[in-house]
């Protein structure tokens, strides 16, 4: 009996784990609207922004639906605080210049694209469907992601100093992501979710690749920062927030 | 319009040329880049398509100071996808004026210089919510008043890019009627903020048009030519007409005490707006066009590394072949 | 000043079947990537099923002063058109 109600909250937590990641980024990525650039990235960066608020709408109704206290998508968006927030601390570090963006961006897309195949798979049919269909968008964040990471590392030398110092920053904030906690190993028992574990050797694969081509070295040392997924964030976060949450906050008892 | 108080250029052609390149835009023809055409118009067009270009582009700036404070996910998306659609246009438009024998860059580098100018209606500021509704009902709303002839214009890649942008833009100012009337019928604070947008955004709004220019020896000769569709009075009369109601339906109040129904012209007399404004604004001296120019002045900079760290990739590839060889 | 990125033109089948159409240009460093810019440009409203990317300065174009000899000879060739031709109408659909 306990059980059922235990992974319940561990799958509202996990949905809300996926849908503030993509919620954070693609408002990360929104910010770039009008700023790219070259009017070309301006549109890829705002076409990617689109499947991740597509994405949180998906995952984020899913939770609502899953706690059952009636709370939307919006609700869980714009009427929770920092320290209720699920996202992976690498989404909400600031954009920094055009290349910060992209290399956080990959780093990102390499685990979620093999993160979604295997939600794809999911006992659960309701996270399969969402999955499915992120995945198509995805494939292309991270063909789109990785290319540019290649072709800006191995650019000019200016291009391949700023991606290194990239990587360099973000590289820390990588760890977290296929560490699993309690929620992410029941999950994964129930089949709900895949084994945050198994994903490591596709991500490794895939990032050493793309940065060998790109000339990039991966930093020395293994110091990872988290909490991200426990709602342990970085200042950065709270900042978004009040931006991004200030008008349903301001006028509570407005409808948009 | 999006292009305002475009001067064209004096042409100075072989008169019989001249007679056949007017027979051929009477006859509906449509002149493509390659084909001969006076001076005038070449220069009259790069300098109105590259106005309305840097209209698109800098346009993206009010509504995208919104984008990340959108209320609601799904309004956060429409908006997005709003102004990633003026990027495109900007695009469109850019590669428009291409065909015409000058690049991209140097347009945006004229731009920045100061040397071409874009919309007034872009330095003003959007300050609440509504104002998004505001610019996409009054804005968008002006603005396709101009696009929809213009799809006619005489100059084909001009022409064609009207087409796509009319098509894309349909549901632009649908989604700002669709924010006003949410903030029209909501609560007293929303229907406050709507009335107040519309008060801001009224007269500049009509300004987009451009002062009279009945008797601009200009306009008869971009008219002649069919890169200007109609005067700027008879837009803004439409522009009147079509959107009084609109705003009688959101129970809003049209800033003008001298706004009336003439039933023997079958039309709005309303007031004008004040020209000084507009002219202080076209000289830089508007509220916002200091950040505008320089948001985009930042993006094109911060951008540089990027234009050249992705040339200079291409050309390794490029070379990589030839290496292997 | 950097060199500016070409430009390519953008080609777009709509449907299965139909043959590609010309949509509009635009600038990449390569091929490559004109392909991904015309993918996020030009199907942003799902508007394409293939795209065919050709820089502009491949494009050989019919000069607009021949265009007399290049096109007015086939107008006379009227029998080329099934119109031409008298077909009795108890034959029925031919």
């Amino acid at each position: 009996m306990s059980a059922v109600v235990d992974l319940d909250a561990a799958m509202f937590e996990g949905l809300c784990r996926l849908g503030d990641s993509t919620l954070v980024l693609g408002h990360r990525v929104s910010e770039w609207c009008g700023h790219a650039p070259v009017l070309e990235e301006d549109i890829a960066l705002a076409n990617t922004a689109l499947d991740l608020i597509g994405q949180t709408q998906m995952w984020l109704g899913l939770a609502g639906e899953v706690e059952g206290r009636g709370r939307t998508a919006d609700a869980l968006a714009f009427h929770r605080d920092v320290w209720e927030f699920r996202n992976l601390l690498l989404v909400e570090r600031p954009n920094g210049d055009f290349g910060h963006t992209l290399m956080r961006q990959f780093l990102f897309d390499a685990w979620h694209q093999p993160m979604l195949a295997g939600l794809a798979q999911s006992q659960d049919a309701r996270v399969a469907e969402i999955a499915e269909k992120a995945g198509k968008e995805v494939a292309y964040h991270l063909e789109r992601s990785a290319d540019l990471v290649i072709r800006l590392g191995d650019g000019s030398d200016e291009s391949h100093a700023r991606m290194q110092d990239a990587l360099d920053m973000l590289w820390p904030y990588t760890g977290e992501m296929m560490v699993p906690d309690a929620t992410d190993i029941a999950l994964a028992e129930a089949g709900i979710m895949p084994d945050l574990t198994g994903l490591r050797g596709t991500w490794d694969a895939l990032v050493r690749d793309v940065l060998a081509e790109a000339t990039l070295v991966i930093p020395d040392g293994s110091f990872m920062h988290k909490g991200g997924k426990q709602g342990q964030h970085s200042e950065h976060l709270g900042h978004m927030l009040a931006i991004m949450q200030f008008l349903p906050r301001a006028y509570p008892d407005a409808t948009w | 319009m999006y292009a305002q108080m475009v001067t064209s250029e004096a042409t100075q052609d072989d008169p019989e040329k001249l007679a056949a390149f007017q027979a051929r835009i009477d006859a509906g023809e449509k002149i493509e880049p390659k084909d001969w055409m006076p001076e005038g118009y070449r220069k009259t067009l790069i300098r109105q398509i590259g106005q309305h270009a840097h209209s698109e582009i800098v346009g993206q700036l009010p509504e995208g100071n919104w984008i990340t404070r959108a209320p609601t996910l799904e309004r956060k998306a429409i908006l997005l996808a709003k102004v990633q659609d003026e990027a495109g246009h900007g695009l469109y438009l850019y590669c428009a004026a291409e065909t015409l024998g000058v690049s991209r860059d140097e347009l945006t580098e004229a731009l920045l210089a100061g040397k071409m100018k874009y919309s007034s209606i872009f330095n003003y500021p959007t300050l609440t919510w509504a104002d998004i509704g505001a610019v996409g009902w009054l804005v968008d709303g002006a603005a396709i008043m101009n696009q929809v002839p213009l799809q006619r214009t005489s100059f084909g890649p001009y022409s064609r890019a009207m087409i796509r942008i009319c098509k894309e833009e349909s549901f632009h100012q649908r989604q700002g009627f669709d924010i006003m009337r949410k903030m029209a019928t909501g609560t007293e604070a929303q229907r406050r903020m709507a009335q107040d947008a519309l008060n801001r955004f009224w007269y500049p709004s009509l300004m987009m048009f451009g002062p009279s220019d009945k008797d601009s020896v200009h306009s008869a000769q971009s008219m002649r030519w069919k890169i200007k569709m109609n005067t700027n009075d008879e837009l803004r009369q439409k522009f009147v007409d079509q959107t009084v109601p609109q705003a009688e339906y959101l129970g809003l109040t049209v800033p003008d005490p001298d706004l009336r129904w003439n039933a023997e012209k079958g039309g709005y007399d309303f007031s004008e707006p004040d020209w000084t404004e507009f002219f202080e604004v076209l000289k830089g001296n508007g509220p916002c066009n200091a950040e505008r120019l320089a948001a985009r002045q930042k993006a094109w900079d911060d951008g540089a590394w990027v234009r050249e760290g992705l040339m200079a990739h291409a050309a390794k590839r490029a070379a990589a072949p030839l290496a292997a060889e | 000043m950097s060199a500016e990125w070409p430009l390519w033109e953008i080609f777009i089948r709509g449907q299965h079947g139909l043959n590609h159409r010309h949509v509009g240009s635009l600038h990449a460093p390569d091929a490559e990537m004109a392909m991904r810019h015309a993918r996020d440009v030009y199907t942003r409203r799902n508007e394409g099923v293939s795209i065919w990317v050709v820089p502009s300065v491949a494009i050989t174009a019919s000069s607009p002063s021949d265009k007399g000899p290049m096109f007015e000879p086939s107008q006379d060739k009227v029998y080329r058109h099934p119109s031409f031709f008298d077909i009795p109408d108890e034959i029925g659909h031919m």
